[in-house]
């Protein structure tokens, strides 16, 4: 698989749809892809390309600045252990290094099995929870190591269901359709909000009245 | 936490806050009605009492969120609201909180925004790597949008307005306002240079956009229920209300915490049982970061400093995004000051040169001290490197032992944005104040140009000596 399956693409229309400039959707539409395929192919790239109405190699381009598209296959459970300052106070860095140790990779490269990849990453926002590590950005708090083993036995085993595969961002997608949608249009056909011109009006026609009770 | 005021934390602890009927049950005010009042009231009223409330933005530069609304140039059409949920600056950790438990709130909060400000369409824009909170909020503007509250005619009102979510992509930058419209747009985020054009004036699709934090926004239902003059009773004068602050790090109790603004100081927050609890092991303080990684450092001369700007900036640091990052006497203040500069090399976007290739050095300068390949001439080079991006004195807190006066907040800058100069923070903290820590490490001598071979010396080839 690489280019949308036809639900797919019936959904990313639908998302291009919610943004008055079609370009907009290229980062929604490439987690759409990461989640169909577990990575970003260029297949994907080229099928957003023509939905969003750029070239391929813009979608390349912007793509490439992010680091949660992933250009190649990463592991089934992509593994974020935080280093940075609150994290590393409390253990991060010693995490990720036992994090290394059990699964037998350095960071940044996949288990064998393509299991898992081991990424060191920056904060994740869980600051007062240090150390925190991420799988498949699901969020584990005051992580020990020993919780740490117990989670990647877990994961071996397939207890996690609450972990989706990678790709899948927010289970619960915001569901609105065209028709749903009040007021989508290009900029240029823009105007002023009918709400803020009738308060105008009433404060025009406030002003006049008072101006007329006063003369 | 009962004797503190709760402006938007009331639903953190409520199982089912997060839905709109946990919402208009549950908390310090009615779901939605502060909505409900704001359409009652004329959009420039609304904006009044935001502007008279000075709701002072929670992203980390202060800005009054009322005064920033109103730089929209008149009569210019359509206007955007983007929403800055993009949370990554480190030690930070409050709108994923928001985000994760009050939905409706911060949509609640849009609303009013987009109302009082005229936008067409307002864009949520969260971090990509927060799968949950993403979650919540789907879930909440897809029963928001059922219930008439986003969308088409707004509870029957002329007020149509949707809201739309999005998520990024993992770039730390895109936490800029300029950068995250960039992103939004469908670009790689980078920085806009700004003047002539800041996003006020021309912003998404080159139109007038206001960009409003998350916990900034989530103070508007609130206030619309309570009023301007209930918010000014709490904090002080000069920063009315609450803000959150994340107390990380080594204190017994890290935690999120709602406080008044202006009048909390850091010891409270650092030895408060309601609060930090006191230092881990009752080790004494080394360092703390008062506002995020970008924040110069403090020490325990300004552990009585308030959480109000102006103090804390001419004290040489920045509340920033309420991020707070206690060190104790155990640290390793070389690799703490290598971790934070590292982020920020990682994270550059590439587009200014001096922040680019000044990180990238300062990295590598720090790396090797760490490694104990550092060089007697290190620091300086270290300070010269970081003086290229942010052109010297830098912010720095005083060092009364020393006889040095604090260097009053903001850092000057070489850059399109403050990545750049961020980095430098951790370095001049570190060095000012602990620069025996950094001396330690370093116990080879400065290379001369030769090198020794199997016993024997060779000339070096040029490059190796700056290898």
């Amino acid at each position: 698989m690489a280019r949308f399956t036809p639900e797919n693409e019936a959904l990313a229309r639908e998302i291009v749809a919610r943004y008055p400039v079609p370009k907009s959707a290229t980062i929604p539409l490439c987690h759409l892809a990461q989640q169909q395929d577990g990575h970003l192919t260029e297949e994907a790239m080229v099928h957003v390309a023509e939905l969003v109405g750029v070239t391929p190699a813009e979608v390349l381009g912007t793509a490439s600045f992010y680091e949660m598209f992933k250009r190649r296959p990463v592991g089934q459970y992509v593994v974020n252990v935080c280093t940075n300052i609150s994290c590393q106070l409390l253990g991060g860095e010693e995490l990720l290094e036992h994090a290394s140790e059990v699964l037998g990779i350095p960071p940044g490269s996949t288990t064998p099995d393509g299991m898992f990849t081991l990424e060191d990453v920056e904060c994740i926002a869980a600051c007062t929870e240090a150390p925190a590590c991420q799988v498949n950005y699901r969020y584990f708090h005051r992580v020990s190591h020993d919780d740490f083993d117990r989670l990647v036995g877990e994961l071996r085993s397939g207890a996690r269901d609450d972990v989706p595969q990678h790709g899948t961002l927010g289970k619960i997608r915001q569901d609105l359709p065209p028709e749903r949608l009040a007021n989508v249009t290009p900029p240029a056909l823009q105007s002023k909000p009918v709400w803020i011109r009738r308060h105008e009006e009433m404060a025009a026609a406030a002003d006049g009245a008072d101006t007329g009770g006063a003369s | 936490m009962t004797d503190v005021p709760q402006i938007v934390t009331s639903r953190w602890d409520v199982l089912d806050g997060h839905t709109l009927d946990g919402y208009k049950a549950s908390g310090s005010y009615e779901g939605y009605a502060g909505l409900r009042r704001a359409l009652e009231m004329a959009p420039a009223a609304v904006m009044d009492e935001v502007r008279a409330a000075t709701v002072l933005g929670r992203g980390g530069a202060g800005f009054p969120a009322g005064t920033k609304w109103g730089f929209a140039p008149a009569e210019v059409w359509p206007r955007y609201l983007v929403v800055n949920g993009d949370e990554s600056e480190p030690g930070t950790y409050k709108d994923r909180i928001l985000m994760e438990r009050d939905p409706h709130q911060l949509i609640e909060g849009c609303l009013i925004a987009a109302y009082a400000i005229g936008c067409a369409q307002v864009f949520l824009y969260v971090r990509g790597e927060m799968a949950h909170a993403q979650e919540r909020i789907a879930a909440a503007l897809n029963e928001a949008y059922a219930a008439n509250l986003v969308g088409k005619n707004i509870l029957g009102t002329d007020f149509s307005v949707d809201i739309v979510l999005h998520w990024g992509a993992g770039a730390y930058i895109v936490g800029e306002e300029t950068a995250l419209i960039e992103s939004l747009e469908g670009n790689r985020g980078m920085p806009r240079l700004k003047p002539p054009f800041f996003p006020a004036a021309k912003g998404l699709y080159m139109a007038p956009t206001i960009v409003n934090n998350v916990e900034t926004l989530s103070n508007l239902p609130w206030l619309l229920v309570n009023g301007a003059a209930a918010y000014r009773e709490l904090g002080s004068e000069t920063s009315p209300g609450t803000r959150l602050v994340a107390v990380s790090g080594h204190v017994k109790n890290p935690g999120v915490f709602e406080v008044p603004q202006g009048t909390t100081t850091y010891r409270e927050l650092f030895y408060d049982d309601r609060y930090g609890g006191g230092i881990r092991d009752d080790n004494r303080l080394k360092a703390f970061i008062p506002g995020g990684a970008s924040a110069p450092w403090f020490f325990e001369e300004q552990v009585d400093l308030p959480l109000e700007a102006r103090p804390v900036g001419a004290a040489g640091s920045m509340l920033g995004s309420g991020a707070i990052v206690v060190m104790d006497e155990t640290t390793d203040i070389v690799r703490a000051c290598l971790r934070i500069v590292r982020f920020f090399a990682r994270e550059s976007c590439g587009k200014c040169t001096p922040c680019r290739e000044g990180t990238t050095w300062e990295e590598k300068i720090l790396q090797r001290i760490v490694d104990g390949n550092g060089r007697p001439s290190d620091l300086e080079l270290l300070l010269d490197v970081a003086d290229n991006i942010s052109p010297g004195p830098y912010p720095v807190a005083a060092f009364p032992e020393e006889g040095l006066e604090a260097v009053p907040y903001p850092p000057r800058q070489t850059t399109i944005c403050p990545l750049g100069p961020s980095s430098v923070a951790p370095i001049t903290s570190a060095i000012r104040r602990f620069r025996g820590d950094f001396e330690a490490l370093i116990t080879r001598r400065d290379p001369i140009p030769v090198a020794v071979v199997d016993g024997a010396v060779a000339a070096a080839p040029s490059e190796e000596v700056h290898a």
